[in-house]
């Protein structure tokens, strides 16, 4: 006769096959007995958080980072519920999460025990899928089954809700299945008829732009390889949208930098004016859209995703590849690589006036800003970041605000998977356990969460974690006191009507840091800005840096609400001229 | 209408909506439903009526029809997100104008009233296959199947005779000939 196994030990097994090295976890009462088992698997390490919400999204640093799933461990009831936003965080940057949440016994489901909650009804609309495991005799295909969804076509994340008495009850233990297609969904659903097209197109095209986005990230490296070659042999200009940076390197001429509401002119303008669009990976988003019906006007527009809901989901397109990233892009390299007697060379040529065009647009330097020898200028504290950590091969997360906009536009990447930042949720407090994440999968690399001082108060507690497993991240705030971002909106559309944005009573971050046991430089002065910046990095240990900034410093240059791409406000001296005018407030 | 003040997107024009009829075959296990229903809430899709029942209690499959309304543009979507729902096997969509298909709700009503007014009801229903199921001297419960709209129609008409209750299902979809949805 098999083995017999509880559920808590079916659940590691699980995890063990998945070759799952960390979860994310904070134990209670309807997941002990997974807890209990966890002594008994000594290949897979526990990282007890602070929050559940710290664990989700920790989880999250550590599997955009390294390309594996996050598992996060969490109980019933609140446990559930606080994990939630992650999980959201999660749906909508497409990152693969396994949750395992504890529920209480299956006979007292729907009687308003202790500590439960619909945790798969919480959770449906922010999951791929989600599964409540009734019957011990489901618990290992479930299990399988969810690292499988998880990972596969658009990632992102999943939750299995498991009884406690499921966690006690005793089965045989079934191996995953090996490569069995979801209801006969395969994710490479393009021809060859369609990338011949595009490479059609890619030779008769005078103004093409690529934009890529995170789905090349989330194809895995070979993606980034792909499409610099890509780049390369067809020499198109290329953009990417805030969570496809570093699939093609920042520093390189033929990259435009970001583009959307805060993207550098050369990048909207170039996307405005384009005659060919190639979305490679992206979404069409509403932050990198301004105006829809004044978006691209001209261009033939194609779009390669993974999802075929994404679409003409906002923007029609005429040529929809609907595969993964790496396979479509290695195809069309192949294709053109086939034709290329003289092909790619003449097209060069063909485009040699569009880079004229978008090398006048770059003259705008849109990124500039006005330094100070006063006050430590933002922009200029993540420049100065960027120069003395660049050589080092940096992994970098943010919160979400000024700061994360100031990073995106002034920190180059070269390399995928070395930026984490919270983009389609917009999630404050996601970067300090985001890089909690990214130091466990990556013990050796410097670790810093680009941080406001709004932001990071959210998720302060888990100091506590990195100072706990000693992980080195530093967290690196521009602290100008305000939620930045709301009182840039406030100042440009409220008429300046601070509400709500100031912070009245901050507290004192060295003491904090001191609190937490770690260390704490404090910067305002930028003559020594360097200096500190360099201690920061050299310390061996978890670092809060508390740079205090221009407090009311904007975040430029920006698409103003209801405008295309060709109408941006540029620095404080553009702004005068262009006061935003638009129509119709309705929504925020 | 005051100046946008707004950090997203002023509305579009939008095209005309139009009615259109899902169909989708899904695993029959617990929150399938839910699932699906919550999608057309969750992105701001309609649903004018549902119908789910099993089908296959071998294969454990349940056919959902829901009949919705909205541009063609939302109508991919809504064919595209259905598809991607893990339980969900295939989804097929067909305009209501779509001659090619079958579409019928059944409905119940209850009417109240001496003979006479039964009768003119029974006669009123006489296209729709009317099918007694209940019968009073002073009441009678009155099966008929139909599209949407002649029920709708029956409806108001019998007020007058006596209606006290209608009962209706959602409406059920199947293509005509020998083909099969795929």
């Amino acid at each position: 006769m098999p083995k017999l196994f509880t559920g808590a030990e079916i659940v590691f097994k699980c995890l063990e096959d998945q070759n799952v090295e960390h979860i994310f976890g904070y134990p209670g009462g309807a997941v002990l007995p997974i807890y209990d088992e966890l002594k008994n698997h000594p290949s897979i390490k526990h990282i007890l958080v602070r929050h559940e919400q710290g664990a989700g999204h920790a989880a999250e640093g550590y599997a955009r980072s390294s390309g594996k799933p996050g598992v996060v461990l969490v109980t019933s009831g609140p446990g559930a519920t606080n994990v939630v936003t992650a999980l959201t965080d999660a749906y909508m940057d497409s990152v693969p999460l396994v949750c395992i949440s504890g529920q209480v016994p299956t006979h007292l489901i729907g009687t308003d025990a202790f500590q439960e909650c619909d945790t798969t009804g919480i959770t449906r609309p922010c999951t791929k899928h989600n599964w409540l495991v009734k019957d011990i005799n489901d618990l290992s295909k479930v299990m399988h089954e969810a690292f499988r969804v998880a990972t596969t076509g658009r990632p992102g994340p999943v939750l299995i809700d498991i009884p406690k008495d499921i966690q006690f009850a005793k089965t045989k233990y079934k191996k995953p299945y090996k490569e069995k297609k979801l209801n006969g969904k395969s994710h490479n659903k393009f021809s060859q008829d369609q990338i011949d097209e595009l490479v059609k197109l890619l030779s008769k095209s005078k103004k093409p732009i690529i934009y890529s986005g995170g789905g090349v990230i989330n194809s895995g490296p070979k993606a980034s390889q792909a499409l610099r070659e890509f780049v390369e042999v067809t020499g198109f200009p290329i953009t990417s949208t805030l969570q496809g940076l570093g699939a093609y390197p920042g520093d390189d001429n033929q990259f435009l930098g970001m583009l959307g509401m805060h993207g550098t002119y050369e990048a909207n303008n170039a996307m405005h004016d384009c005659d060919l669009l190639i979305n490679i990976g992206a979404r069409f988003d509403d932050r990198i859209t301004g105006k829809i019906d004044e978006f691209s006007p001209n261009s033939k527009k194609v779009h390669i995703d993974i999802d075929p809901s994404s679409i003409n989901k906002i923007i029609k397109v005429d040529l929809a590849i609907v595969g993964d990233v790496t396979s479509v892009i290695s195809k069309v390299n192949k294709t053109i690589a086939k034709r290329k007697n003289g092909h790619s060379k003449s097209n060069k040529s063909n485009i040699a006036k569009w880079w004229e065009q978008i090398e006048k647009w770059r003259e705008k330097d849109s990124l500039n800003f006005v330094n100070s020898d006063e006050s430590i200028k933002p922009q200029h504290a993540v420049q100065r970041l960027y120069e003395l950590t660049k050589d080092k091969d940096t992994y970098i997360t943010t919160e979400v605000g000024q700061h994360q906009m100031w990073a995106a536009q002034h920190y180059k990447f070269n390399k995928p998977n070395r930026w984490m930042t919270s983009g389609g949720l917009g999630t404050m407090g996601y970067g300090l356990p985001a890089a909690v994440g990214v130091q466990i999968a990556h013990p050796e690399k410097l670790v810093i969460d680009i941080a406001g001082e709004a932001s990071v108060l959210m998720t302060m507690q888990e100091m506590s974690t990195a100072v706990q497993y000693n992980l080195p991240i530093k967290i690196f705030i521009l602290n100008n006191q305000y939620m930045g971002m709301v009182r840039q909106w406030q100042e440009l559309l409220h008429e300046k009507n601070y509400s709500e944005s100031y912070s009245e009573a901050l507290p004192d971050f060295m003491k904090m840091a001191e609190a937490y046991g770690c260390k704490g430089i404090k910067a305002d002065n930028p003559a020594k800005l360097n200096d500190k910046i360099q201690e920061m990095i050299d310390y061996n240990g978890p670092v809060i840096f508390d740079c205090h900034v221009d407090p009311n410093e904007n975040c430029f240059p920006m698409i103003p609400s209801g405008k295309p791409h060709n109408q941006m406000i540029l620095g404080p001296n553009d702004q005068e001229e262009k006061k935003i005018k638009g129509k119709g407030k309705a929504l925020v | 209408m005051p100046k946008s003040k707004s950090a997203y997107s002023i509305p579009t024009k939008k095209q005309k909506p139009d009615t259109y009829i899902f169909v989708v075959w899904v695993d029959n296990e617990a929150g399938v439903l839910a699932r699906v229903v919550g999608l057309f809430s969750g992105r701001g899709y309609n649903i004018e009526s549902l119908a789910v029942a099993e089908v296959d209690a071998v294969k454990n499959i349940s056919r959902i029809t829901i009949v919705t309304t909205g541009t063609p543009q939302v109508i991919d979507q809504i064919r595209l997100q259905l598809t991607k729902l893990v339980p969900v096997h295939k989804v097929a969509e067909f305009k209501r104008e779509d001659k090619g298909v079958i579409f019928k709700e059944m409905a119940l009503f209850k009417v109240v009233g001496k003979r006479n007014k039964i009768q003119k009801c029974l006669n009123a229903c006489k296209k729709f296959n009317p099918v007694i199921l209940d019968e009073t001297k002073t009441s009678a419960v009155i099966q008929i199947t139909a599209l949407r709209r002649e029920i709708d129609k029956m409806n108001k008409k019998l007020k007058p005779l006596g209606l006290i209750s209608t009962s209706r299902t959602g409406a059920v979809a199947m293509t005509r000939g020998a083909k099969i949805f795929n």
